[in-house]
């Protein structure tokens, strides 16, 4: 939020060296001050960021035996995890769910963003409304996991009203613990993911292209084409690095709304680590980072977004 | 843009039905939070009663709801505390070239990104080899800063590309030393700002629930307790658990925007 503050009027101030009261910084501090000032990011990150991925790294080649894991340079650790059908097939699972998931949040996600951005005449309301988007982020996810049991339940709402349009006869046992939740809470929890950053590059849209574009002939479906997507894609980007992320290296969502029944490769990590079988969570943890660092590389690829910052 | 006509309208509705998506879950789970004593988890309501929120506070009903709320509490301050001033710091070591830069930004930019399971199998596989128990205050502490820090940052990146630099060149023209141009021009104008991120911190450590998991060591905080409820709670205080948690976390959003708003517009009259 840029502060709307009157610039003081400089040139009606003391002239250049007329009172130098204040001590100007010494060079020698001068220089060293970025170092002082990030020397804190960089401490908390090394520690708990750059040095455990490291380990991860190291301890996927370590051998796990009975009494814990020995220091040693194996492959089998990847060959257990990759070996397995089962990996392979959780992957697909995985990929899956992010890809459905990705799809819905955006399109959900840039209409909302777009109505916002364009179709709300007050920045009064314009801020309120982004308000009332926004706020649901700061509120627990596994409360808003747990909110859909009386919809989904075996005797939830959505059943009753199934049943009271005639529609079926029997509670539908599938709405909750399925895939179908598994996708349901994931747009519910991370559409707000697209939402932000998407409205954020859409309010940069200088509006002059946009009243350009409809003198120029264009119709509601042109501007939206060529002017409006191409212009909001950094946005959309950021948002679907977001919601990438989150999904494939989730296993909490999968787990409580699939009711076990589902699978994902952050889930075979919790349950190696469970068991305390480390290198093989590292050796899961290692080939999940690459696909995910694989995935953010080629959305970066397309879409430069370091000029939104 | 067209204001009006049947698309203008659809498009409003269904940013409507999007707002009631997002709070119709959470709303329903605060109504039924108030069943009657022989209620259960779905509707209907059968009368309605405070039975649930009293059982909270009944210690053997659910395990050890006030412990995991002090935790949580006392955690999510920390992290607010340390997210404000390493953000601060950083962002203003941002504002020149020092060696590292890009990589400290790209460092930040990771820790959005690590799926929370590495963080958490990481920072395990530390602490078990550096023999140190894992704990809420340490571990878990440490993977919380690593999702609220990067958060934190570009706020405050976000915060000084908009900054008009031109007031800290009066100040100092006018013979502020750096020090005093940070504590009287920078941190008032920044303020709001600042506020905002310590709101992010308090409310993604006070719900953070990935991280925690494999890092909190032997004590819960508030949700992994209300994780561990959903496996064998079959009763409406589950909701009620649900209910005061989400509103003390939503009085703390609005308690925190009041004040940034009454803090703006004092720095506007000044």
């Amino acid at each position: 939020m840029p502060p709307d503050i009157a610039i003081p009027d400089v040139t009606t101030a003391a002239p250049k060296g007329a009172v130098v009261t204040g001590r100007t910084e010494s060079p020698a501090l001068a220089a060293i001050m970025p170092y002082l000032q990030s020397l804190p990011l960089w401490i908390v990150l090394a520690i708990f960021l750059a040095i455990p991925i490291c380990m991860i790294v190291v301890a996927s080649f370590w051998d796990d035996q009975a009494t814990g894991m020995v220091p040693s340079f194996i492959w089998d650790n990847y060959r257990d995890a990759l070996g397995e059908w089962v990996t392979w097939n959780t992957y697909l699972q995985t990929i899956r769910y992010a890809v459905i998931v990705w799809a819905l949040t955006l399109g959900i996600g840039f209409t909302v963003a777009y109505v916002l951005a364009f179709h709300i005449r007050s920045s009064l309301w314009q801020m309120v409304l982004f308000q009332v988007c926004a706020i649901p982020f700061l509120t627990s996810n596994v409360i808003r996991m747990i909110s859909w049991i009386p919809f989904l339940g075996r005797n939830g709402l959505a059943n009753q009203f199934l049943m009271d349009l005639g529609i079926t006869d029997h509670p539908l046992e599938f709405l909750l613990y399925s895939p179908f939740a598994v996708c349901l809470a994931f747009v519910h929890l991370y559409t707000l993911f697209m939402v932000v950053p998407i409205f954020n590059t859409m309010m940069r849209i200088d509006r002059a292209l946009v009243e350009a574009a409809r003198d120029a002939g264009a119709g509601p479906i042109e501007v939206m084409r060529h002017v409006i997507i191409p212009l909001s894609l950094p946005g959309i980007s950021i948002g679907t690095i977001f919601v990438v992320t989150l999904v494939m290296g989730d296993f909490i969502t999968v787990q409580m709304m699939s009711g076990g029944q589902s699978a994902s490769v952050g889930l075979i990590i919790k349950n190696a680590m469970s068991l305390l079988q480390y290198p093989e969570a590292s050796a899961q943890a290692v080939v999940l980072l690459l696909t995910v660092l694989l995935m953010v590389g080629s959305i970066l690829r397309v879409i430069d977004i370091r000029k939104e910052l | 843009m067209e204001k009006s006509g049947p698309r203008h309208w659809a498009l409003l509705a269904f940013f409507g039905l999007f707002v009631i998506f997002l709070y119709g879950p959470t709303s329903t789970i605060m109504i039924l939070s108030f069943q009657g004593p022989d209620g259960g988890l779905t509707f209907p309501m059968r009368g309605v009663s405070m039975r649930w929120f009293a059982n909270l506070f009944e210690a053997q009903m659910v395990g050890d709801f006030g412990g995991s709320l002090t935790r949580s509490l006392s955690l999510a301050l920390v992290v607010m505390g340390l997210t404000v001033l390493i953000s601060l710091s950083a962002g203003l070591a941002f504002r020149r070239k020092f060696f590292g830069a890009t990589v400290l930004f790209y460092l930040t930019i990771s820790s959005l990104i690590v799926p929370s399971i590495l963080i958490s199998l990481g920072i395990g596989l530390m602490f078990n080899e550096a023999d140190i128990q894992p704990s809420w205050y340490t571990s878990a502490l440490g993977a919380h800063l690593t999702w609220t820090l990067p958060f934190g940052v570009l706020i405050m990146f976000a915060v000084f590309n908009r900054f008009d630099h031109r007031l800290e060149e009066a100040a100092r023209d006018l013979g502020a030393s750096p020090w005093q141009s940070l504590r009287f021009v920078v941190l008032p104008l920044i303020a709001p700002s600042l506020v905002g991120v310590g709101l992010f911190g308090f409310s993604l450590s006070y719900d953070e629930f990935a991280r925690t998991l494999l890092t909190a060591g032997s004590d819960n905080t508030l949700p992994l307790e209300i994780f561990a409820m959903t496996t064998n709670a079959t009763t409406p205080v589950l909701y009620a658990l649900g209910t005061l948690t989400t509103l003390f976390s939503l009085g703390i959003v609005v308690g925190v925007t009041v004040l940034a708003l009454a803090m703006r517009r004092r720095a506007r009259v000044a």
